[in-house]
């Protein structure tokens, strides 16, 4: 789960990362007073949406007085900001963070993820802050610094100095970033989040470390046991067809195709979204029903598919392990039948009954196309499609 | 031979009296394994489908000489099942429970580290030796005995493999789900150094997908030393990068972990890569000449 920019601070502040003061709103009059009360002439106003770059897209503006502030948020309050991470279509700004200005000095990077094929949490520190950090690690390689953390002593002192003495910080900014490292560590374990990244990691003038800007994701699995955390969810950042499916355990994800696909299995649904495409064809959607699919959950998946108006045709390829093949027909065929699905179906399934489970297709009366493999039926809905 | 396990495997259950783990031990009984118990904490004493339950892991290996357990426990308190049997020192732990989070695998894997105990999993359809035994939810029936192993991060395109083998006549040894999730017990790599080490299997399917690079790594090591045929497929071609495609591990994440430069990877490493998740089956009786 991704949250905004503003609730991301708001949680590394409460684990001790010191953030820049600010507050967030929603209309231009609050920003404006939010900008009075912060004191300064300057301030930044920052656009809060979930994808990144949006510097380069507009969405973040420095004022040099609270009235400015309070025009700019007028402009970005409501308007679609569009950066290389949210596509063409772009997302529509719903609040605006103001924040105080800073005398910046330097920009660093860090960064708290899991590395998988270490099997242990790894810091990411950079002396190259404010800029595209995969750019980075691509171009001046040597710039990114690593320190696996054990996940048993956490983060240790040294290797935290290890770092800031790497980035070439001085002796009393080598201390500040050692106890904002703990406190980014605590928070990233304390949240259960899978990745804490700060971007850039500030020095100030002054010789103050504070974390400009912040991204934190979380681990969905973990979000059982942080109820606080899961009310940061904005679901208007989500696509609404998505936050419907995943209300009934369906696992979609729109695309941009016209082939909608209804499968069993995450690498089983990948897979046939690939042959689609090797077909020819464009798929619509990832759709996995689960393993336990039964009739109620095949109705919901086609409610969910048949909402995209791009869907000219479905697939279904489900490799029934447990689930009876007459079962699923029986549920397509009440599913169809009760939500007037129109358009062609492709079904391929194997497993228990998979004869009765084919017969009951065909004698139903409703558009459905049989196929015994994958490639047939890629083959099928692709020309169905057309 | 095989690998994993066999017709001397003794397995028990971790949640053995839950839905889940009562459906599949009754299936892998029926499949020939020998179920020989199971484990719910508080139950210890009673019988449930005629087997034994135990309090503990510790408990189920002293009575019934279990050599093997299969975990069917909730996200919240698997991690902790895995560790308990770790501690047993039961040789073989298949941990079928899909949603565990992240931090909690992160202290079985240190927990874990330097334990005799395999771990397959989580998040995994689990192990099949065709025709011997069983632990987890692979479907018995689509299985033939035969010579080829089959090791893939995702279940039912692991049936698929399956199925596509058995029905162009190519059996199977064993079949392992190492699962889709970030960390996980058993890798590529040591699923293939298991194929390498038996007699009996001649040819490795492997099946990976999109994110981290494990498949990368497994490639390296097939250059370096594995010696028998392998067919690979990468599942994600089309996946949108920044997107988690159902598993947890299933993610293009800054660029890294598309499914081209895991296909590259396998490919120059002499694997016979396919694009199609149809050709699985064709091209593993190309590779063997059939």
């Amino acid at each position: 789960m991704k949250i905004h920019e503003y609730q991301a601070k708001t949680v590394l502040a409460r684990f001790g990362v010191p953030v820049p003061r600010g507050e967030v709103a929603t209309s231009s009059a609050e920003a404006g007073a939010i900008a009075r009360r912060l004191g300064g002439p300057i301030s930044v106003v920052k656009a809060q949406i979930h994808a990144g770059g949006r510097g380069k897209g507009g969405g973040v503006k420095v004022a040099k007085s609270p009235e400015e502030a309070e025009q700019l948020a007028r402009q970005m309050i409501g308007m679609t900001l569009v950066t290389h991470q949210t596509g063409p279509e772009g997302r529509k700004v719903g609040r605006v963070l103001i924040e105080e200005g800073l005398q910046i000095d330097r920009e660093l990077y860090v960064s708290v993820l899991l590395d998988r094929a270490a099997a242990r949490p790894v810091i990411i520190a950079s002396a190259a802050g404010g800029m595209d950090i995969e750019e980075v690690a691509a171009k001046e390689p040597h710039k990114i610094l690593r320190e696996h953390v054990n996940p048993g002593v956490g983060i240790l002192p040294f290797q935290s100095r290890k770092l800031a003495f790497g980035m070439g910080l001085g002796a009393e900014a080598a201390l500040k970033f050692v106890k904002l490292l703990q406190a980014v560590y605590k928070a990233f374990i304390g949240t259960d989040a899978s990745m804490i990244e700060i971007n850039p990691l500030i020095l100030t003038k002054g010789g103050d470390l504070l974390a400009l800007d912040a991204k934190v994701s979380f681990d969905d699995n973990a979000l059982y046991r942080h109820p606080d955390i899961r009310e940061l969810r904005d679901i208007s950042e989500e696509d609404p067809l998505e936050v419907e499916a995943s209300t009934f355990s369906l696992n979609y994800i729109r695309l941009d195709g016209t082939i909608g696909c209804m499968v069993n299995g995450a690498g089983l649904a990948m897979a046939t979204m690939d042959i689609i495409k090797l077909a020819g064809g464009e798929p619509a959607n990832f759709l996995d029903v689960g393993g336990g699919a039964n009739a109620e959950q095949i109705k919901n998946a086609f409610r969910i598919l048949m909402a995209d108006k791009n869907v000219k045709a479905v697939l279904i390829n489900i490799f029934g392990g447990i689930l009876r093949c007459d079962v699923l027909a029986a549920g397509v065929i009440a599913a169809v039948t009760e939500l007037g699905v129109r358009v062609p179906i492709v079904i391929r399934m194997e497993g228990t009954n998979v004869e009765e489970g084919k017969r009951m297709l065909r004698e139903s009366g409703l558009n459905f196309t049989t196929a015994d493999s994958m490639g047939e039926a890629a083959d099928r809905v692709v020309a169905l499609a057309k | 031979m095989a690998v994993l396990i066999d017709t001397r495997t003794r397995l028990i259950v971790q949640g053995l009296t839950g839905r889940e783990g009562t459906f599949h031990a009754k299936a892998a009984a029926a499949y020939g394994t020998k179920v020989v118990g199971g484990v719910t904490p508080g139950k210890g004493g009673a019988t449930h489908e005629g087997w034994p339950i135990f309090n503990s892991v510790h408990d189920a290996m002293r009575e019934t000489g279990a050599n093997a357990s299969v975990i069917f426990v909730p996200p919240p308190f698997a991690a902790d099942a895995i560790m308990e049997a770790t501690d047993a020192a039961i040789p073989l732990v298949v941990c079928i429970t899909e949603g565990i989070p992240t931090a909690d695998m992160l202290k079985v894997m240190e927990f874990m580290h330097g334990s005799r105990t395999r771990l397959i999993g989580p998040n995994c359809p689990g192990v099949i030796t065709a025709g011997q035994a069983k632990a987890g939810i692979i479907p018995g029936h689509i299985c033939k005995e035969g010579r080829i192993g089959i090791v893939s991060k995702s279940g039912t395109l692991t049936y698929e493999a399956i199925h596509q083998l058995t029905k162009q006549g190519m059996g199977q040894t064993t079949c392992i789900g190492i699962g889709g999730d970030p960390l996980i017990g058993t890798s590529f790599i040591d699923a293939l150094r298991l194929f390498a080490a038996d007699s009996e299997t001649e040819a490795v399917v492997m099946i990976g997908e999109i994110g981290g690079t494990a498949e990368q790594e497994a490639a390296a090591f097939i250059a370096k030393e594995f010696r028998k045929p392998v067919v690979g497929f990468i599942a994600g071609q089309t996946a949108p990068p920044g997107r988690r495609m159902g598993h947890a591990g299933a993610i293009i994440a800054g660029g890294q972990g598309t499914a081209a430069e895991k296909m590259d990877a396998l490919s120059k490493a002499g694997v016979h890569v396919v694009k199609s998740p149809a050709d699985m089956g064709t091209r593993m009786r190309e590779a063997l000449g059939h």
